[in-house]
């Protein structure tokens, strides 16, 4: 009939601690929307790497038709020739109206319209192919031929994407260290408030382990509560965000509903506060213990 | 069993509260421990029960040197003392019989079996209607008894009691010194401090006497008497 029902230590009547699982439900919440980020972010850095780094675009601009498809000729010829080319292949009118539909409307189709030609050039990932000087040697063939590189920009914005998905990482490791520097306060409050008793304990020849897992339990209690009220907040609060996200197509917007696997790495988070929880206030207790002879 | 060689004691950068203790109990022996009050009978009680070290001097507790013993090795010594300390310190969230219980949980017993003799001691000591009563609705000598019984029910190698008769009227006192000696009987030995003269008088137990911090051993009141 006893232990089973109360502890040794009159916890529930604790005020000092009573706060703890608010604050970590409070911390999971924050930290599993930091980790949804950086997941968020990670997806969509890779997959630009994979996707698009290989291509560029040349563009000739088009005064007049005629110069400009014997232009065209011969800058696919030089850009096959180039070193690191896989294809490169004129964008067909239709494909470029289409393209630039959604500023000129109807318009688009009229073939008199100085429409530049355009060539995709699909390159071997990783070519060390500089676009300046290539652009350099096509502009001897066609005055004002531009290559638009997208490696260029969206390298920078690969880049950018590796920095913000650090940046959240560091966040949810900082959330951590106020885990336990919560928990720490918490604990060392609750050993102050019951003392006497752990005193007692002591001197009827419990071990520092009998004591130090008392408190143990009782992170454990509060962690699973505050882990649980916060791991909910953060799923409801994702799930909403990838509902409305859901119809969104836009090219660089990263999709923002998580996969099963994401969702597998975020449960680490309210996880990770339940063990942080026991095993700071294990070791608190271990250290104040020492104190005693 | 327990023996003191120049035993000094002092709290903090106070004074000496104990001075040259030197003496022996030797194993199923039984004495007394008196002295005014401020003499010491707790600290040198402390002293024994592991709660302090000394500030110098020697203390051999189940014949081991404590000064040197690690501290992981002290909580199995300290299961086979049982104390009675002077403010009973019992667990206010817990009832009676979870008090009384407590030794037995370090101790590993199983429950059914340990409940049963709980119930049984508590109600030896006159407890039977009080076996779930938390100890703030128990009259003082009721809560020593709890903490006598939490002190016995293992059947510690030493029993240290720190004024256990202080709050009980002469019949239940001498009922517990009766409960001490047969335990004593059984071969537990029995340290009582106590401050009350006509009690120790009626018992045949040598008296260790604190005096300005320094220890006398004298011969029963009783035998004195005779
Ligand atoms: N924790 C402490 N810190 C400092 N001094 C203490 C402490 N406990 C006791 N003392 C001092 O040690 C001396 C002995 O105290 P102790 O409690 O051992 O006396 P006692 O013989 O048990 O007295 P009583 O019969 O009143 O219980 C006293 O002078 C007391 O002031
Ligand atoms: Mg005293």
């Amino acid at each position: 009939m006893w232990g089973r029902t109360r502890t040794d230590l009159p916890f529930d009547q604790d005020q000092s601690t009573r706060f703890l699982p608010w604050i970590v439900a409070l911390m999971v919440l924050l930290a599993a929307l930091a980790a949804a980020a950086a997941l968020i972010v990670q997806r969509a850095a890779d997959t630009w790497d994979n996707g698009l780094s290989g291509r560029m675009t040349v563009q000739i601009p088009a005064e007049d038709s005629d110069v400009a498809a014997a232009q065209s000729a011969a800058i696919l010829t030089m850009l096959r020739a180039t070193p690191g080319v896989i294809s490169a292949e004129p964008l067909a009118a239709a494909a470029v109206a289409a393209l630039l539909e959604p500023w000129l409307g109807d318009a688009a189709g009229d073939t008199d319209l100085p429409v530049p030609l355009l060539i995709d050039v699909e390159l071997t990932p990783g070519a060390r192919l500089d676009s300046t000087t290539l652009a350099t040697r096509l502009s001897e063939v066609a005055s004002g031929v531009a290559i638009d590189d997208h490696r260029v920009w969206l390298s920078g914005l690969i880049d950018l994407a590796r920095i913000v998905e650090l940046a959240a990482l560091l966040v949810v490791v900082l959330i951590g260290f106020s885990a336990v520097a919560t928990v720490i306060f918490a604990t060392r409050s609750g050993f102050a408030v019951h003392y006497d008793i752990i005193e007692l304990l002591h001197f009827m020849g419990a071990r520092d382990s009998y004591v130090a897992a008392q408190f143990q339990g009782q992170a454990m209690r509060q962690g699973l509560r505050g882990g649980l009220l916060g791991a909910i907040t953060a799923a409801a609060l994702l799930a909403l965000i990838g509902f409305f996200a859901r119809d969104i197509q836009a090219a660089f917007i990263p999709p923002l509903n998580l996969d099963p696997r994401q969702w597998g790495i975020l449960a680490i988070v309210p996880i990770s506060a339940v063990v942080i929880a026991m095993g700071t206030a294990r070791l608190t207790v271990l250290r104040a213990l020492a104190r005693m002879p | 069993m327990l023996r003191f060689e120049n035993v000094g004691m002092r709290y903090g950068m106070g004074p000496e509260v104990l001075r040259d203790l030197n003496f022996t109990l030797e194993p199923g022996s039984f004495h007394f421990l008196t002295g005014a009050s401020g003499a010491g009978k707790t600290t040198l009680l402390k002293l024994m029960y592991l709660a302090h070290r000394p500030s110098r001097g020697l203390v051999h507790v189940f014949g081991r040197d404590i000064s040197v013993t690690p501290r992981a090795d002290l909580p199995p010594l300290r299961r086979r003392i049982g104390v009675v300390y002077q403010d009973f310190r019992l667990i206010e969230h817990l009832t009676a019989v979870e008090n009384v219980a407590l030794p037995l949980r370090f101790a590993g017993a199983d429950r059914d079996e340990t409940e049963a003799h709980v119930r049984e001691l508590l109600t030896w000591v006159g407890l039977a209607d009080h076996l779930d009563a938390r100890p703030s609705t128990l009259s003082g000598g009721q809560q020593q008894r709890v903490a006598i019984a939490r002190a016995v029910i293992n059947r510690p190698s030493l029993l240290l009691a720190d004024e256990p008769t202080g709050n009980v009227d002469d019949d239940i006192a001498v009922r517990l010194m009766y409960l001490f000696e047969q335990l004593n009987r059984m071969g537990t030995t029995v340290l009582i401090a106590s401050h009350n003269e006509a009690l120790i008088g009626r018992f045949p137990y040598p008296i260790l006497r604190l005096e300005d911090g320094e220890l006398q051993v004298v011969g029963s009141r009783r035998g004195a008497a005779e």
